[in-house]
């Protein structure tokens, strides 16, 4: 191609990129700009226009806040717990789909259901499945003798960081198998005959050769699912609003920001979150290695 | 891989009766079938049993009857109320919105970024990426003002603008690799013809690109029909939430007995149209899905 068509192109390109870019510098970096922006004014929500600068006081506000570092705990440990039960149980039920069984696309199917309800429905029904007096969960585990009382699941302190995890690993575990289902079909079936064929025994063909096949595809699925975790907001908040046991960085920032309208504070916090979850990208980036296949 | 069978000691193979053979095969069946039925009940059961529990009424919902009582008084009482049909026509209003708007940002920069030649492709596919990884919550203060400077507050339209954030990088990411997966053939003699590009892609690839469009546009509405932390931030007045924070907020304001039973019906409302959807287009979403992961 000679030189200038080459040219011509990269101007048609530029020109198609348009409408994205106008787009993205509207909703993504306008309004992250301000936001750093904001984290160093002293603005509130009311009335905008008015402020100070204030240096990095706000940002130190936050990292003196005890309420902060709460809920980077449980925003660490929420995503640390439910993205490994995740991957363990996506692998396990990936594994059972890819078997030639009866039934294969009905049970494909099903694992759909849960990732297509929303996050908000879905914390409501384990709600009322979860209720202490009249929750389904409880009723079955008193007729089973191993409870003589409900148990007050979503009331709980210590139980209701569990509980979230839980209504968690239902709602995004189909997204585990469907990712680690793809790559599972990737495997050549020639090769697991022939180790089948030679006396390899299963759970060695496993180790030996599906999982080490699998790792970038599990590896895709853990980087997105820890990062949604990292950013979650929803279910803790319809499930416990501002209850500090369960408080993400997330529902922290918000609450700043909107129900105490500090402008100035809430920008900082929320600065906070976008290199928190900045830095876990980096970090998984790295240890998975996905950057040199990204773009291809 | 061929090495496995040369390196690992010489396999005793046992000689064993087919008796036994086929007695291990019945085993697994058996085994898979129970696991089978495990996962079913575990992704089926709470929209289960969220049916039964909306067609109960009273002192019924209190009871553990697994089979739905059908009294539909609920659902009655939720089409007539206006405020919950009112959040109804506004998801359907903001969902088929932001599918519309992000498809076609989407195609357009796909067709650019998946056909054209340009030097600076890598940097705006890694810049894609990284707006997709955005927490919601570090754009909050400058989405804030932003949707006051377009005068869109507590206004659905305002929705649509914020959604784009979220939905155009992934509608953009998963149509550009469907767009590689097309033969260049089929444009390349319109090409040489002086076709211009604007024409190729809607004249050649447009009309191919149906299922494509399809399992991408199904992601967004389902992404844009579950949000809920812009739609929770920015309505200010109930007859302009969506359906997400319209269930998620029954129940806040009542110290009184929780209102599960109109919660189930809400919950199974909003999400049959989905799940609907999903059981047909089965195949167009995990085709969606995996193209946006597996290779990124």
């Amino acid at each position: 191609m000679s030189a200038k068509l080459a040219r011509r192109e990269h101007r048609t390109a530029w020109l198609f990129l348009t409408p994205l870019v106008v787009v993205m510098l509207m909703v993504a970096v306008w309004p992250l700009g301000r936001t750093f922006f904001f984290s160093f004014t002293d603005a509130y929500l009311d009335d905008p226009a008015v402020y100070g600068m204030v240096g990095i006081s706000n940002f130190i506000e936050v990292i003196n806040d005890p309420a902060w570092w709460s809920a980077v705990r449980n925003t660490l440990t929420f995503a640390v717990i439910s993205v490994a039960i995740e991957t363990l149980l996506g692998l396990g039920i990936a594994l059972l789909l890819n078997e030639a069984i009866p039934g294969r696309g009905l049970l494909r199917a099903a694992i759909l259901v849960p990732w297509a309800i929303p996050v908000v429905v879905a914390t409501k029904i384990w709600e009322w499945m979860l209720n202490d007096q009249f929750g389904v969960f409880n009723r079955i585990l008193i007729s089973l003798g191993l409870i003589d009382h409900g148990i007050a699941w979503t009331a709980s302190s210590s139980l209701i960081m569990g509980v979230v995890i839980f209504i968690d690993v239902w709602m995004t575990t189909p997204f585990m198998v469907l990712l680690i289902l793809a790559g599972l079909q990737t495997i050549p079936g020639e090769m697991m005959e022939a180790a089948e064929v030679d006396g390899i025994p299963a759970w060695k063909r496993f180790w030996s050769i599906t999982l080490p096949l699998l790792k970038p595809a599990i590896g895709v699925a853990v980087l997105f699912r820890s990062l949604d975790a990292i950013r979650m907001f929803d279910l803790a908040y319809v499930l416990a609003a501002s209850n500090q046991n369960v408080m993400t960085v997330s529902i922290y920032a918000r609450d700043r920001l909107i129900s105490f309208q500090e402008l100035g504070v809430g920008s900082a916090a929320s600065t906070w979150v976008f290199l928190l979850v900045a830095l876990v990208a980096i970090i998984l980036i790295g240890a998975l290695r996905l950057d040199r296949s990204a773009g291809e | 891989m061929a090495t496995t069978a040369s390196t690992s000691s010489p396999v005793r193979i046992k000689r064993r009766s087919s008796a036994h053979y086929r007695l291990r095969r019945r085993v697994r069946k058996g085994a898979l079938g129970v696991l089978i039925l495990l996962v079913l009940a575990y992704t089926l059961f709470p929209y289960y049993w969220a049916i039964v529990s909306s067609t109960k009424q009273g002192a019924e919902l209190y009871t553990t009857a697994f089979l739905p009582a059908l009294n539909f008084s609920y659902y009655r009482q939720l089409f007539d109320n206006p405020v919950f049909m009112g959040s109804l026509l506004n998801s359907v209003f903001v969902a088929t919105g932001t599918t519309v708007v992000s498809l076609a940002l989407g195609i357009v920069s796909a067709y650019a970024l998946g056909r054209l030649d340009f030097p600076q492709k890598r940097v705006v596919l890694m810049a894609i990426l990284m707006i997709s990884i955005f927490p919601q919550v570090a754009v909050l203060s400058g989405m804030f003002e932003l949707i006051n400077a377009l005068g869109l507050y507590n206004r659905p339209s305002a929705l649509i603008v914020t959604y784009l954030l979220s939905t155009v990088p992934f509608t953009t990411w998963i149509l550009t690799t469907f767009i590689r997966e097309f033969p260049r053939e089929l444009e390349e003699a319109a090409l040489i013809d002086g076709c211009s590009h604007f024409r190729i892609l809607t004249r050649i690839l447009l009309p191919l690109m149906g299922p494509s469009l399809a399992s991408t546009g199904i992601l967004a509405f389902i992404l844009a029909w579950n949000e809920f932390l812009f739609a929770l931030t920015f309505m200010l007045t109930d007859e302009n939430k969506t359906v997400p924070v319209a269930i998620g907020l029954i129940g806040r304001t009542t110290r009184y007995e929780y209102p599960f039973g109109q919660i189930m019906a809400a919950s199974v409302t909003v999400t049959l149209p989905l799940i609907i959807v999903v059981l047909i287009f089965q195949r167009r979403i995990v085709a969606g899905l995996t193209a946006g992961a597996v290779k990124g």
